[in-house]
């Protein structure tokens, strides 16, 4: 009797991650999202057709951990680059990677007009309340009173404005047919933000239209705690302001039986 | 083929088509907006990309992505929306990607206008996004060399893995001339070996800008230059008329050059040996045969719709061999042949030197008028 | 009785951040201290027996670092056969 007729394999790191270790601090939630973007992509047997649209941030290395096409973007163009290229290959899975920097700042009137016009196109949208490469800044998704190294008093919603919910405002557009978001701080909703992953690129698959998983993350090393008490402060202070939950899901993405 | 009427834009838009070109997204903005007008009717005729963007940025960059395909690409704009798209030029062209681009100049700086004007050369030649870049740039002053041009530019891009510009001004993207169109040519079907189309039985690519290691950086940039050397080499355009005897030489491109044809002529009819270099590529600028003209001819005059930032590259080229003097009409105002004519008889008549700077002396005509 | 599991750690991946220690239901892993992998890290571990193979160490783990196996637990009539 061999060890495989008495074991069986639970869990093994996705085909479609590249051997290579990452850049990111012990404990980011960055490496969660990848690792559960390249398990679908492996479900979905898609490793060979996906093309994916790095960003600017931390996740400018993403081209480096999953094994398929990559392009870069300039800060918060990734889904213009992406149109560009899913409007020239449209049977190619296309996936854009952004922090909230990128994403919701900067690249706020790509990914705005990306979903206006429908674009068949996955965009996965990484909140951890801070710009995390350039060593914790303010950032569009700052709560309000959190410190930050350009909030050093708290985010003072009078002279900094207030946070921008990207879920809500993206699916108030006609174009946006999966819009959700999703949190990696425990098993349960790490398990639930893989099904959104798989619906947003099942959505794409069967041409649907643009589709967004907002992902809440945690950022240890700028948050200043441990990656376990940071979980704590995502669940007790950012899911409060960055409600869970489906804000657009289409009547044929909400057929899919996955 | 037969010659039938075309306008500028629309020329070099149908041009573009007929060169094989699968996507086009831009932005409207005056005086350009024909050329996307006509493309919004024709690519989806032809089954091909056509995508009205948000924002130059936003058509920029996705002629960023449809480049990293592989496909011909192509944008087209004028002078502030131009510069809006310079970071993404610079991502292009430090990705090394062929893509081509289309800028129809009008008065600026900041809105300025919407008449014709040539204030775009330093930023298009000289690179106004960030790092050591080299456009190849065509410069065409009727509508058969829009058309030519345009087509070469796909093919320039191309070999050198570069950004190819079809530089003109305003005037020539609206008006009309005979021209004749080339035939349609077939898609690619091949794609090069650096393509991002999804890694289907291959090892994946990545396609970026970004050399973290300095070395790497520093060997980007000499691959670039590099390259930017055969350009040199290869591929300098120009058209000399009456040069052969000409005792001045005016130097124009685009319809500052048209203008000055007309002015050349009108001179030769009273007598002066007067000749025009017009460069037809501003980058590679043609230096080599401005030295050579500049042992032989008694002075240049240089004329431009701008303040003289091409004036520098000749200046650069002549190093003091030769007189040069400067006109220009700036902010929409066309350059009238009389007044370039008046500019060749007062170089005629009047003793030359190579001392100070012309531009200084322009501007001391221009505030004092006789 | 629970099934039975083991986990593999690959010291290349693991940056000894404790999410897996913190997740697990049998309260079983921890890091260990006897070792630091080449990146300076003490790498998670099982400290204790109980490990039952459920996979959520995996789960949580930011760096797809860790393996996970179950005992097959079968009837001895099927095995035999």
């Amino acid at each position: 009797m061999t060890l495989a007729d008495m074991e069986t394999l639970v869990y093994a790191r996705p085909a479609s991650l590249t051997e290579m270790p990452t850049h990111y601090c012990p404990g980011c939630t960055h490496g969660v999202a990848h690792r559960l973007i390249a398990e679908v992509i492996d479900e979905m047997n898609l490793r060979e057709r996906t093309i994916g649209v790095a960003s600017v941030g931390c996740s400018v290395f993403a081209y480096n951990y999953f094994d398929f096409d990559w392009v870069q973007a300039p800060h918060g163009r990734a889904p213009a680059m992406a149109t560009g290229i899913k409007r020239v290959l449209p049977d190619r899975l296309v996936i854009t990677y952004q922090g909230d920097g990128d994403m919701a700042s900067i690249g706020m009137g790509e990914v705005v007009h990306a979903a206006a016009r429908g674009e068949n196109i996955t965009v996965f949208f990484i909140n951890n309340a801070n710009y995390g490469m350039t060593g914790g800044q303010m950032a569009p998704t700052t709560l309000p009173g959190q410190k930050t190294t350009t909030s050093p008093h708290g985010r003072d919603v009078e002279t900094q404005g207030y946070p921008v919910r990207a879920a809500e405002l993206i699916s108030t557009l006609e174009g946006a047919s999966y819009v959700v978001r999703r949190s990696l701080h425990d098993p349960k909703n790490i398990r639930l933000a893989k099904k959104a992953i798989r619906l947003a690129l099942e959505t794409q698959v069967r041409g649907l239209g643009f589709s967004m998983v907002e992902l809440l993350s945690i950022c240890p090393t700028n948050w200043g705690m441990t990656p376990v008490q940071s979980l704590k402060w995502l669940e007790e202070h950012m899911i409060p302001y960055f409600p869970l939950g489906d804000y657009k899901v289409h009547p044929a993405v909400a057929e899919i039986k996955v | 083929m037969a010659r039938e009427l075309w306008k500028g834009n629309i020329a070099i838009a149908e041009a573009a088509v007929r060169a094989g070109l699968e996507a086009y997204f831009g932005y409207p903005i005056t005086p350009q907006t024909e050329l996307l007008e006509y493309l919004s009717m024709r690519m989806p005729e032809l089954g091909r990309v056509f995508v009205q963007a948000e924002s130059e940025l936003g058509a920029i960059n996705m002629v960023y992505g449809a480049a990293c395909t592989g496909v011909r690409v192509m944008t087209s704009s004028s002078s502030p929306g131009i510069s809006l798209m310079m970071e993404g030029l610079s991502y292009i062209a430090g990705t090394e990607v062929p893509v081509v681009l289309v800028d129809v100049m009008r008065g600026g700086p900041g809105l300025g206008n919407i008449a014709p004007a040539q204030g775009d050369y330093n930023q298009i030649v000289h690179g106004g996004g960030h790092g050591d870049y080299r456009p190849i740039v065509l410069a065409p002053s009727n509508i058969q060399e829009a058309i030519d041009l345009t087509m070469l530019a796909f093919d320039l891009a191309e070999a050198y893995r570069a950004i190819a510009v079809v530089l003109l001004d305003g005037s020539l993207g609206q008006m009309m001339e005979p021209a004749e169109m080339p035939p349609l040519r077939p898609l690619k079907s091949t794609y090069p070996d650096w393509a991002v189309r999804g890694a289907i039985g291959r090892e994946r690519r990545v396609l970026s800008s970004i050399y973290l290691d300095p070395p790497l950086e520093e060997e980007a940039n000499l691959r670039i230059l590099r390259r930017w050397q055969q350009v040199e080499a290869n591929e300098v355009r120009y058209k000399g008329y009456y040069l052969e005897d000409a005792r001045f030489v005016v130097v124009g491109f685009g319809t500052a050059g048209r203008v000055a044809l007309s002015a050349v002529r009108a001179a030769r009819a009273e007598g002066i040996r007067v000749g025009l270099l017009r460069p037809i590529t501003v980058s590679p600028f043609p230096s080599r045969v401005l030295r050579e003209l500049a042992d032989q001819v008694e002075g240049f005059l240089v004329v431009e719709m701008n303040t003289g930032q091409m004036l520098e590259d000749v200046l650069r080229a002549v190093e003091g061999r030769a007189p040069v003097e400067f006109f220009a009409r700036l902010g929409g105002v066309m350059p009238l042949p009389e007044e370039v004519l008046d500019e060749i008889k007062r170089m005629a008549s009047t003793p030359l030197s190579v001392d100070g700077h012309p531009r200084e002396r322009w501007l001391q005509r221009m505030l004092q008028p006789a | 009785m629970p099934p039975k599991g083991r986990i593999v750690v690959n010291d290349l991946y693991c940056k000894g951040c404790e999410l897996c220690v913190a997740a697990c239901p049998q309260e079983v892993m921890g890091l260990d201290m006897s070792r630091i992998t080449t990146k300076g890290y003490h790498p998670a571990t099982l400290i204790k027996e109980g490990c039952t193979g459920c996979g959520v160490c995996a789960v949580v783990c930011p760096e797809a670092a860790i393996t996970v196996y179950r005992e097959v637990v079968r009837p001895r009539v099927a095995a035999a056969a």
